[in-house]
């Protein structure tokens, strides 16, 4: 058997596999991130809080009203994006007309404030939600878990979904085209306060979605979303800030070169991102996949 | 940094019978100063509860005996950084006049406290952290290390591990003193009862997503995948675990340090058979489910933890001292009343401390319920064995205390 560096081909390809499954979540977080900042120019600094929602919803419906986990698929983003829907209309809707720094200050302390709130409900060690496709196929290298393969499944599906829908649809273009002139959109005749609202419901609905995905793999705990928020930022800043399909390679490349880091020097795992952003921006500051504005 | 309300835990008159001589407090308060994590991962093992244990016992003690003067308990939050909590140290024994500093879970940042306490002369009891070195090389005359450490923890459970089959180990370490520490000492323990280490891998701490080390520890092909880390991270690392089969494929976990509250964030389903060592547990006697009962109305209904338990029976101890000696001002001089001194108290019983600051008692070996055994919430734990008090801790010569002549 052939060895590279020290680690056997079937460390290497699990790692490499697993990467990618890291990766499909930082896909779709970052890609919710993605469309409120290119659709919105806000920064949403809520999207981790509004994750971390999306698993408790999962688990609310689950224990006080006995919904499983399929419905909670469907519902927690329904659930979590209405309330990013009244967060868009009682407070970011006011800051449009002021610097970025306004909206990134305003949705910090908001994820603050959400984060404290379920915190001080639910103490820190978090709570138990078992795993809807137990089990697993042993493909020779590794053991795949079913829910593991279904988490990639469903984001590649919903980052697609998501980039046919802004960028080849007729909805979409007007969503770009109210991001370019709001004005002479609003002239022909469509509600953009209300298309911009629902915007940002769907990228706290797609924040949701990622939290329901990792409710039966991680302890539901009110701080799963600041650990993660950090790195799906620097996700969407090496993509290239608003570009959509530079979130989603690049969410799905960076997990796979942490894998990477993992098998050759585990303790440096969690800094590999941050070195590869320092880079990006001294190289190219608009991004991998962004075109200068 | 959060600040207490003042606490008045007690105001007994010391004037009030002639005769008695007028102690010698600092400032005339005797403050006790709870450090620990207050919103973190460690925060529902220590946190507020351990506030409540320090008034609590504090409260117990002059309702049992007259107190001298007033008795403060403050907190802060350390975050687990030893800079914060150094420097929140710092300004409570230079300006607030705090006379006695406990908890401090993380070791990292007990490794500092311990070393700004001593600098200061002044006194800290240890009930949150685990690592060893705290009564080992850089043991302190200022220092008492309660409830549990890495030692007594590999003890308990690698030795019934090994005995049990278990020869061959793989690491998933927490990459900080902490994790270090209790990693040397099981592989330690194993070594000696005849088994082996195979490999171990260090994750960055706190951790998220375990997947990557849990594939090597697979591929080592240990017998045991030996988790030498804590809280969340324990959490997380078992849940997956379950996820990607590994106690299906033959090989099982020893959670080093397991508290109940990891137990009731996993539940019972992903928990049971998962064995362990604690100092210390609720439903063990009546005399511990009183106090769990008054502690859970308190603490939106947690159980306490081995933890908060330590920090109840610690601060009771230093009261007991700092009354026999008239005096709070020499840290010194009150750690050497103290393990002059028998420790008893309600939640720990009878027991000693020895002369590197090592708290002596027994500590037992649990096992985590199946979902058919358990009556309800925080019904959690099998005693399999309890392991004596002589036999519970490193050996005093084996630790390299200075202090040991």
């Amino acid at each position: 058997m052939f060895e590279l560096i020290g680690v056997s081909p079937q460390a290497l390809f699990g790692q490499l596999l697993l990467g990618l499954i890291n990766g499909a979540f930082y896909a779709l977080l970052s890609l919710g991130l993605a469309v409120i900042f290119g659709m919105m120019n806000v920064i949403n600094f809520t999207h981790g809080a509004q994750y971390m929602m999306g698993a408790f919803c999962a688990w609310m419906l689950l224990n006080y009203a006995g919904v499983p986990y399929w419905g909670a698929l469907v519902l927690a983003p329904i659930v979590v994006g209405s309330t990013g829907v009244l967060i868009e209309r009682l407070f970011i809707s006011r800051l449009y007309h002021l610097d970025h720094l306004y909206g990134l200050l305003l949705t910090f302390g908001l994820a603050l404030v959400i984060e404290g709130v379920f915190r001080s409900q639910y103490g820190i060690s978090g709570l138990p939600y078992g795993n809807p496709l137990p089990g697993g196929t042993n493909l020779g290298f590794m053991f795949l878990p079913w829910y593991r393969g279904w988490v990639v499944v469903v984001s590649l599906a919903v980052c697609l979904a998501t980039w046919f829908l802004i960028e080849k649809t007729r909805l979409g273009s007007y969503l770009r085209a109210a991001t370019e002139r709001p004005d002479l959109v609003q002239a022909f005749g469509i509600n953009v306060p209300r298309m911009i609202t629902l915007t940002y419901g769907f990228g706290v609905g797609l924040a949701a979605l990622a939290g329901v995905l990792a409710a039966p793999i991680y302890a539901i705990k009110p701080d799963i979303g600041a650990n993660l928020i950090i790195v799906v930022f620097a996700v969407v800043v090496i993509g290239g800030m608003g570009s959509i399909m530079g979130s989603i390679l690049t969410g799905f490349g960076l997990g796979i070169l942490e894998g990477l880091t993992k098998v050759f020097y585990p303790e440096a795992s969690n800094t590999v991102i941050f070195v590869v952003m320092a880079i990006v921006l001294m190289l190219r500051p608009q991004g991998l996949f962004g075109t200068p504005r | 940094m959060r600040w207490s309300l003042k606490a008045w835990a007690a105001a007994a008159a010391v004037t009030a019978g002639a005769g008695i001589a007028l102690a010698d407090y600092t400032d005339g308060v005797i403050k006790i100063g709870v450090l620990n994590d207050q919103s973190g991962i460690y925060s529902d093992v220590t946190g507020p509860g351990s506030v409540w244990a320090a008034r609590k016992a504090v409260e117990d003690y002059c309702k049992a005996n007259t107190c001298d003067g007033k008795i403060e308990v403050v907190f802060a939050d350390h975050q687990n950084k030893p800079d914060v909590g150094s420097n929140i140290a710092r300004q409570w024994y230079d300006v607030d006049k705090v006379d006695a500093i406990v908890d401090v879970p993380t070791s990292s940042v007990a490794l500092a406290i311990n070393t700004l306490t001593r600098e200061k002369n002044k006194v800290f009891l240890n009930s949150g952290a685990a690592t060893s070195d705290l009564t080992g090389k850089d043991c302190s005359p200022n220092t008492v290390h309660w409830t549990y450490d890495t030692w007594a923890l590999a003890n308990g459970t690698g030795n019934a591990i090994v005995q049990t089959g278990g020869k061959s180990w793989f690491f998933i370490t927490a990459d900080y003193a902490f994790g270090y520490a209790l990693e040397r000492d099981t592989a330690a323990v194993v070594e000696k009862a005849g088994g082996k280490v195979v490999g171990s891998v260090r994750h960055p701490f706190p951790g998220q997503d375990f997947s990557s080390f849990l594939l090597q520890a697979q591929q080592s092909k240990a017998q045991i995948i030996g988790l030498a880390n804590a809280g969340g991270d324990t959490i997380n690392s078992i849940k997956q675990a379950a996820e990607f089969g590994i106690v299906q494929g033959g090989q099982n976990l020893a959670g080093l340090l397991v508290f109940i509250t990891d137990v009731h964030a996993l539940g019972l389903q992903t928990a049971q058979g998962l064995i362990f060592t604690e100092s210390w547990y609720w439903d063990l006697n009546d005399v511990n489910r009183a106090f769990a009962k008054e502690f859970a109305a308190a603490n939106k209904g947690h159980m306490p933890t081995m933890v908060q338990a330590g920090v109840y029976s610690a601060v009771f101890h230093y009261l007991k001292a700092v009354h026999a000696l008239k005096s709070d001002a020499d840290g010194a001089a009150v750690v050497a009343k103290m393990k002059e001194m028998p420790t008893d108290d309600r939640l720990f019983g009878k027991g000693t401390i020895r002369q590197d600051g090592r708290k002596l008692h027994p500590m037992y070996l649990f096992e985590v319920k199946k979902p058919s055994e358990s009556k309800g919430p925080w019904d959690y734990y099998k005693l399999r064995a309890t392991i004596p008090t002589e036999e519970a801790f490193r050996p005093l010569a084996e630790g390299g205390c200075p202090l040991v002549k």
